[in-house]
């Protein structure tokens, strides 16, 4: 065990820059969600089916092939990104994808009638949306997307395969000088579930914010 | 920069032997984990449930660190730390072991909800029929529980099968890494990449169309077959 | 712009309208004069609810044509031919409908106040001071001022009922359509929102329609009811006429199905 203490400060890098990674995708994630759900749920025909096919391909696709293509391959195509762009782009359009559906599910949830009383108010679409639809499904879109938050923190290890030094990277780096494969990997998954829990707690404080202003408490009104 | 848009049609199909192999061992894998991970699942499900409370209380602590942690670690830490305690399984099995351990934690709780919606009523009456544990679950549970449960269980499937390229990084050779060898022989990797990622979009694509309509068979809502 | 007093407020004129394979009615002929007050009478599933909710632009027909205040609803007029309704067209007609719903679908993470100001403010372009002192004074006039900063669930069903109605007039509409307002109602809380729509009918200017089973209401409130069945109007007439002297034998047996269970 002591042969990992004088590596515990290169855990720790990876570990920030993990953690830097962990929140530009997750921006960018947040805001492909909100633009594909919201479109799809209530945009112009073609752009409804240009956010369906960027939802059905990046659900449909593995995460490690997405990553390797943009990094890979795109430089084929006259683009090149540096691995830490490559990263965010892979995660944030990724886990955005199903960001996208949960958005769209809480709209689709809310009660009909709210829709046919903006309606017979005279809302046109946009106004519907924006004022009474969407501000009725926030509070249902949280914990689903706080999930999806998770899922992209685990997501966040592949970065390792694409050359960026986070977290995952650095713990098999000091395995293999150290070879105290316990403690190393036992320290990082440590390190993994307290950001989970770090980002679960987060979550939890969104969650009462918003429902403070938008909550609507669980009965037929 | 003009893009420049280069698809070589004959260099993408003399890649396809080598990775329809690569998709070979990706389906071993996949379907191999996922068997695993439908047995454990039941088993931490049944822990859960009916164990002592210690024991209980520890299989929810696992099955959360199993979650909250990304499966790769979890890899590369099984393929380092059976070596050291002396059993030395082939990657693939090593891989095998880890899609099934990682994915079993996401199963459990599909089984605990599945187990759950079961009203009482029915676990009473089995009781009061004096049918024991096992035939309980045989013939009374398991028959009412599992057929709302197939639809989310097939889009974990799925997500298996997403994840199987993540074996590459413990030299297992599916089918990115078929991709990867042959994109480093011949300096292009658009055309296999691509052609992978093309081979898991369409099986996946198909997947979902039978899950919705497996969902559509066997929706939750009164949890029987209409 | 108003219409010479001779113009119908509402037409439906041969319309068919259609869910899937189910048609509702076809070649349907309704008129409602201005300032009217209409009772829509009948078994569910005889068309009279889906009347209004196509008055309220919230289906499509078929076939036919719809008029409210002379103008096409569901159609625009495109060089002297009639073609289907833009958005900007359905936005400007549906500001001059108002609907009460059985559900009362209040916007529950809004206040009672915000309610009531929305759709003036966004809708119509209202000032905000202004919106909000209307919406008080509807408030008032449902007896309700004091709970403007309440949250509908809050509020008992009666209440929330009547926060719609006066949410509805808060738009000024010239019709005003009632589908079925008590029947999602507690019985002892039906009378304070009948009440409501009693003043309206005798303060306000108001072309009213009515759906509801509570017949005894239809007679105090309605100028003509109509009885509706199977997607037809089967007789309508003044109250005195259809409720007490029903000409056909369908009136007849509704009416005493009805009563038998009052």
């Amino acid at each position: 065990m002591k042969a990992v203490l004088p590596y515990l400060s290169q855990i720790l890098e990876g570990l920030l820059t993990t953690v830097e990674i962990t929140a530009a995708s997750i921006l960018l994630a947040v805001v492909m969600a909100l633009a594909a759900g919201l479109l799809r749920s209530a945009g112009p025909v073609p752009f409804r089916q240009i956010a369906a096919v960027y939802v059905e391909v990046f659900r449909g696709s593995s995460l490690l092939v997405q990553m390797f293509w943009i990094y890979f391959v795109l430089p084929a195509f006259g683009l090149q990104l540096s691995a830490f762009a490559a990263g965010v782009l892979t995660l944030g359009l990724n886990v955005g994808a199903y960001g996208a559906e949960v958005v769209r599910g809480a709209i689709l949830a809310v009660p009909r009638g709210q829709i046919e009383a903006a309606v017979a108010l005279g809302f046109p679409p946009a106004t519907r949306l924006r004022r009474i639809l969407f501000p009725q499904a926030l509070p249902r879109m949280i914990p689903p997307l706080g999930n999806l938050a998770i899922e992209l923190l685990k997501g966040t290890a592949l970065v390792s395969l694409i050359t960026i030094h986070d977290l995952t990277f650095r713990a098999q780096m000091v395995r293999s000088v150290t070879l105290e494969t316990g403690v190393v990997f036992g320290l990082v998954l440590f390190l993994y579930l307290l950001l989970a829990l770090t980002i679960t707690g987060l979550v939890q404080v969104v969650e009462r914010r918003v429902r403070k202003s938008y909550g609507v408490p669980r009965h037929a009104g | 920069m003009p893009v420049e848009l280069s698809w070589d049609w004959g260099y993408a199909v003399s890649c396809l032997p080598a990775l329809l192999r690569g998709l070979g061992v990706t389906l071993q894998a996949m379907l191999a984990g996922y068997a695993l991970a439908l047995g454990l699942g039941l088993v931490w499900a049944l822990l859960r449930r009916a164990a002592p409370a210690p024991v209980a209380r520890a299989t929810v602590g696992f099955i959360e660190l199993v979650r909250s942690t990304p499966l790769l670690v979890q890899l590369y830490a099984l393929y380092f730390l059976l070596p050291e305690v002396g059993v030395s399984p082939s990657a693939l099995t090593v891989g095998i072991l880890g899609l099934g351990l990682h994915y079993s934690a996401y199963l459990s709780e599909v089984y605990r909800a599945g187990l759950d919606a079961v009203p009482r009523e029915q676990w009473e009456a089995a009781r009061a029929l004096s049918l024991g544990a096992p035939r309980t679950y045989r013939s009374v549970v398991l028959p009412q529980a599992v057929p709302p449960m197939i639809p989310v269980m097939g889009n974990y499937l799925v997500s298996l099968l997403k994840d199987t390229p993540l074996l590459s990084a413990i030299t297992v050779v599916e089918m990115l890494h078929r991709a990867k060898i042959q994109g480093s022989e011949s300096f292009r990797y658009v055309e296999p990449v691509t052609l992978v990622g093309v081979a898991f979009l369409v099986i996946s694509l198909a997947a979902g169309g039978v899950i919705r309509r497996a969902e559509a068979r066997w929706s939750s809502v009164e949890g029987h077959p209409r | 712009m108003t219409r010479p007093a001779g113009i119908p407020m509402i037409e439906f004129d041969g319309v068919t309208k259609r869910f899937g394979e189910t048609v509702i009615f076809e070649g349907f002929d309704f008129r409602v004069n201005r300032e009217e007050k209409l009772a829509l009478i009948g078994p569910s599933g005889s068309g009279k609810t889906t009347v209004l909710r196509i008055l309220m632009t919230l289906e499509p027909i078929q076939d036919g044509v719809v008029r409210l205040d002379g103008e096409p609803l569901l159609h625009e007029e495109k060089n002297g031919v009639l073609v289907p309704a833009g958005k900007a067209h359905l936005t400007r007609m549906r500001q001059r409908v108002g609907m009460v719903f059985q559900q009362f679908n209040l916007f529950p993470h809004m206040t009672v106040l915000r309610n009531l100001t929305e759709a003036p403010i966004h809708v119509q372009g209202m000032g905000k001071e202004e919106a909000r002192e209307e919406a008080m004074r509807l408030l008032d006039m449902v007896g309700l001022a004091g709970r403007a900063k309440a949250r509908p669930h809050e509020l008992s069903g009666g209440q929330q009922q009547r926060v719609a109605i006066a949410r509805a007039l808060a738009m000024h509409p010239k019709v005003m359509l009632f589908d079925e307002p008590t029947s999602a109602l507690d019985p002892e809380l039906v009378g304070e929102v009948l009440g409501v729509i009693d003043v309206l009918r005798q303060e306000r200017d108001l072309t009213m329609l009515l759906v509801t089973h509570e017949i005894w209401f239809a007679e105090r409130f309605a100028d003509r009811i109509c009885f509706f069945d199977k997607g037809r109007i089967i007789e309508e007439g003044t109250p005195e006429e259809l409720l007490h002297h029903p000409r056909e034998k369908r009136t007849r047996e509704f009416l005493r199905a009805i009563m038998d269970h009052t």
